[in-house]
């Protein structure tokens, strides 16, 4: 006599479990494995482009040229007292010669009588976060104290960041969409696959009633569970990955030019789920399709 | 005693769940299966098909079931006209239609109380309201020892067993079998004719195609005999035909 209790009885899955279905979860968990190894990249060389421009901003450089008679020294000495009262300005100062000759030096080489040079005096300027002066407003005030002067506020650098900050998630969005057009596309082989070899099932279903859009939804929330399984997996790992590097080299990751932050970690979080949703719409679209000339 | 059906004088009857309107039937390119065949089943009628092998039983049985459509001719069951449903409308007909096929179509995969409830599940009923009734309906047929065996363990006859409780478990309206007694002891297949007998008690219109002569005869019931695609009616001894 069996055990069978009726009372304990769960539905079973309609479709059967079909071959292929580990190499699919390999495949799918590989490209999120990929997804997020990229959303992560994307992300942190995000964060060091707005911290490059963010300290690019945040200062001017003035070279002074100085008049007639005057020093060197004396004429940078006034180009930054005029540029200290100028709004938007947190704090002008005359670069010592020294350091001067510091920031050359690397591309004179050691040269004994370096201070022979007509180096020109240079003022930094930190500028107010909020309101920063612009380059304009700068030259307006040394011009106005007769000073020759020429200033930097580096806008040239920031824009090539900003242009290469673009091209950066322009580039990750890019592999992104390839990424879930190659899971997708995979996903609409599978669900083609598994419809063609349980043709017998899907009759079966037709003939007990079962609407197309019944039958897709079964396809459908396999695949997705799948999806979201492969991306689960593919995510883990590539958190792994960037938990590892940020383990290795501290704050900054293994190199200044991209530093990851642990909450860069959470981006992988959304991975199963776009997976699915990729996969979803993949297995219900295929599969809706087939069904329209399967009867 | 048998006749010609007249179809000029049966469609005045409005109440028809069946209705052939001079339809024949052929696979693509083959031979004639069916050949113009005019006749109607009311609601609660009960025949019987006979006739040979390659008779045309089976395709009878399979454009009553919407597993096919009649390459000419017109066919109604419901009233609707079968050339004229689609994808979203052909589901919820065949959902009132249960179907015991020839060669059973159990899902391999599926154990035998889930095969038996499928038509159920997918009308959309929730579990807790059918399992009981689906373990009764297979202790029934004698295999509420085997509810969660699968079928590739079953015998020819618990296999045969398993399609009809599949097909009359949501009590269909039409009830079509194709030699649903055909690997069972006689015992058993008087016990399964039973069951068709109190559905079609309790409303459904019932149509079984068999060879068993000795079930045809013992049952009462009128019959269509099918012959190279063409159908002649025999009324059960002592009644009309049932069919118009």
């Amino acid at each position: 006599m069996s055990a069978f209790d009726p009372a304990r009885w769960r539905p079973a899955p309609l479709l059967p479990e079909g071959g292929g279905t580990a190499a699919l979860l390999f495949v799918v968990a590989t490209l999120c494995f990929l997804a997020c190894l990229t959303a992560i990249g994307v992300v942190a060389s995000d964060r060091a482009a707005r911290g490059w421009i963010g300290q690019l901003g945040g200062e001017a450089t003035v070279i002074v040229r100085p008049k007639r008679g005057e020093t060197p020294d004396a004429a940078a000495a006034r180009a930054a007292e005029a540029l200290a009262g100028v709004a938007g300005v947190s704090e002008a100062r005359a670069l010592e010669p020294q350091k001067a000759y510091d920031l050359i030096r690397p591309w004179l080489g050691d040269v004994s009588d370096l201070e022979d040079l007509p180096v020109p005096r240079m003022v930094t300027v930190a500028l107010d976060p909020k309101a920063p002066a612009d380059a304009a407003r700068l030259s307006q005030a040394l011009k106005s104290q007769d000073v020759d002067a020429s200033v930097d506020d580096h806008s040239l650098w920031i824009k090539d960041i900003r242009r290469a900050a673009n091209l950066a998630r322009a580039l990750g969005a890019g592999v992104f969409l390839l990424i879930a057009g190659a899971a997708g596309a995979a996903v609409a082989f599978a669900t083609q696959a598994g419809l063609a070899a349980r043709r017998d099932v899907v009759e079966v279903l037709h003939l007990s009633g079962a609407e197309d859009s019944y039958v897709a939804g079964l396809f459908q929330r396999r695949f997705a569970r799948m999806a979201a399984l492969g991306g689960v997996a593919g995510a883990a790992i590539a958190a792994g990955i960037a938990a590892t590097l940020r383990l290795a080299g501290g704050a900054q990751g293994l190199t200044p030019a991209l530093p990851i932050a642990w909450s860069d970690l959470l981006v992988v979080i959304a991975c199963p789920l776009i997976a699915a949703l990729v996969a979803a719409v993949a297995a219900r679209l295929t599969a809706t399709a087939l069904l329209r000339d399967m009867e | 005693m048998s006749r010609k059906p007249n179809a000029a004088a049966d469609f005045s009857v409005t109440d028809e769940v069946v209705r052939f309107d001079g339809v024949s039937m052929r696979y693509g390119d083959g031979p004639q299966v069916l050949r113009d065949l005019d006749f109607m089943l009311k609601p609660g009628s009960f025949h019987f098909i006979t006739g040979p092998s390659g008779a045309g039983k089976t395709t009878l049985l399979r454009l009553i079931s919407l597993a096919a459509r009649p390459s000419q001719g017109r066919l109604e069951v419901f009233g609707q006209d079968v050339s004229r449903l689609t994808p979203k409308t052909r589901p919820a007909l065949r959902r009132r239609i249960g179907v015991v096929f020839q060669e059973l179509l159990l899902l391999d995969h599926l154990s035998v109380f889930d095969n038996a409830a499928l038509p159920l599940r997918i009308s959309g009923r929730r579990a807790p309201n059918y399992r009981n009734d689906v373990a009764e309906l297979l202790s029934w047929v004698g295999l509420g020892g085997r509810m969660d065996s699968m079928p590739e363990t079953l015998a020819g006859g618990e296999k045969q067993r398993l399609a009809i409780a599949r097909a009359v478990v949501n009590r269909p309206e039409i009830l079509l079998a194709d030699e649903p007694t055909g690997n069972v002891d006689h015992e058993m297949a008087l016990r399964l004719f039973r069951l068709f007998v109190e559905l079609n008690r309790l409303g459904a219109t019932v149509l079984i195609a068999t060879h068993d002569q000795d079930l045809v005869a013992r049952s009462n019931r009128p019959t269509l005999h099918l012959d190279q695609g063409r159908m002649t009616v025999r009324p059960a001894p002592g009644q009309g035909a049932g069919l118009a």
